[in-house]
């Protein structure tokens, strides 16, 4: 009894001096993306993969964040897009199964908002990208929600007769969605 | 001699569907068989946007029926050939309406949305559904192989009358032949 009391108050002290979030909840955690075909907005996502993310709300800018997708998780929308664009000439997934996200940097932008920059690397490529997100904390949960825009094509995804981009444009919207509870010490 | 015509309007609305029909048709059976491209994405979104174009046209003509009745059938006609006709006519009015229907709501359930000539967003009537979405493909190609056998009964119609019976009654649906005596 008197271990789960020093608990609760250690757990409360914690939130209200500003905790810091670092695990996970994969099951409510998401990231998705809308692609245009034909002008057609379609929506996909990637069913696995890691995120180590720590973030203090209190100071957002010492955050920092390390994501690996599994690229051969992807739902393209259909089955048959979903084996095209593991081949050779989207993600290739058998030489390069994996797209991670480092973090560098984290800033705020005011009014709530912030951004991160950081290097994501597909297919043995790193290129330079910035998401802005938003933070919002109820309680022990903390959620992270973001999108940004990259171009398919600077990474080589969809080449050959793919690169029409009047078929399948080169913008693609990246949408993330990370749930996050205190880091479990 | 010509019997009453039809309107140039609604010439022009039939023989404008027949035209896309006839190309829609063996598109959709062609691309439904490719693999993966951006030729058959291609495809299929201009088998949508035509698709959609006959749904348009089948509603301006419907509008236009109310207000100008088609002319009447001879005289001579036996009653079994007026029954089969109209009969025949509006299976094809209610395919010229499920058919597209189908097709719309296809593509809702296989989560592509229609959007028309690439700019005018079709609202999704129905949700993502794989299950749904096989059926209604199925629902569609059923209604299209019985397009087929009713255009093939109408076009041997209205053969048949022109060049059997040689009532006139296929001359008062062909453009051109007017004779200044119809609007
Ligand atoms: C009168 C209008 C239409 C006609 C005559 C027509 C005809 C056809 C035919 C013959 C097929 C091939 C079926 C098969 O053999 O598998 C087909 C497939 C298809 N149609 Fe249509 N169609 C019409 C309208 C539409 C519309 C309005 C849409 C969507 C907005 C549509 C969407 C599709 C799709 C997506 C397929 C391919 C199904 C697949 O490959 O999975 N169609 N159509």
């Amino acid at each position: 009894m008197m271990r789960l009391l020093s608990l609760l108050v250690l757990l409360a002290s914690g939130v209200a001096h500003g905790a810091e979030f670092g695990t996970l909840l994969a099951e409510k955690s998401s990231i998705a993306f809308v692609s245009k075909q034909m002008n057609v907005p379609v929506e996909g996502a990637f069913r696995k993969f890691t995120a180590q993310i720590v973030l203090d709300p209190a100071r957002p800018e010492a955050g920092r964040a390390q994501i690996e997708i599994d690229l051969a998780s992807i739902d393209a929308g259909s089955e048959e897009a979903n084996e095209e664009v593991k081949g050779r000439s989207w993600f290739n997934v058998r030489d390069f199964p994996r797209a991670v996200f480092s973090s560098t940097s984290v800033k705020s932008l005011g009014g709530g908002r912030f951004e991160t920059g950081g290097k994501l690397s597909i297919r043995g490529k790193a290129l330079e990208v910035r998401a802005p997100f938003t933070l919002r904390q109820e309680k022990d949960i903390l959620t992270v929600d973001g999108s940004f825009q990259l171009k398919r094509l600077d990474y080589g995804i969809g080449s050959g007769i793919w690169s029409d981009t009047s078929v399948v444009a080169d913008e693609v919207q990246i949408k993330f969605h990370f749930v996050l509870s205190p880091t479990r010490k | 001699m010509i019997p009453d015509r039809y309107t140039h309007t609604a010439i022009a609305l039939h023989w404008l569907t027949a035209l896309l029909i006839v190309a829609l048709f063996p598109l959709g059976v062609y691309m439904a068989d490719l693999a993966l491209s951006p030729l058959k994405l291609k495809l299929i979104s201009y088998h949508k946007w035509l698709g959609v174009t006959v749904f348009l046209l089948l509603l301006l003509r419907l509008a236009w029926r109310l207000g100008h009745k088609p002319p009447p059938l001879p005289d001579g006609m036996p009653l079994w050939q007026r029954h089969a006709a109209n009969g025949l006519h509006l299976v094809l009015y209610l395919l010229l309406f499920a058919i597209p229907l189908s097709g719309w709501l296809m593509s809702s359930a296989k989560g592509f949305q229609t959007v028309y000539l690439g700019v005018l967003p079709l609202p999704d009537l129905i949700g993502k559904d794989k299950a749904l979405g096989d059926l209604l493909r199925e629902v569609h190609e059923v209604l299209n192989m019985t397009l087929l056998v009713m255009l093939l009964a109408h076009v041997a119609a209205a053969l048949r009358h022109h060049f059997i019976e040689r009532d006139g009654i296929l001359a008062r649906m062909l453009p051109f032949l007017d004779r200044g005596d119809s609007k």
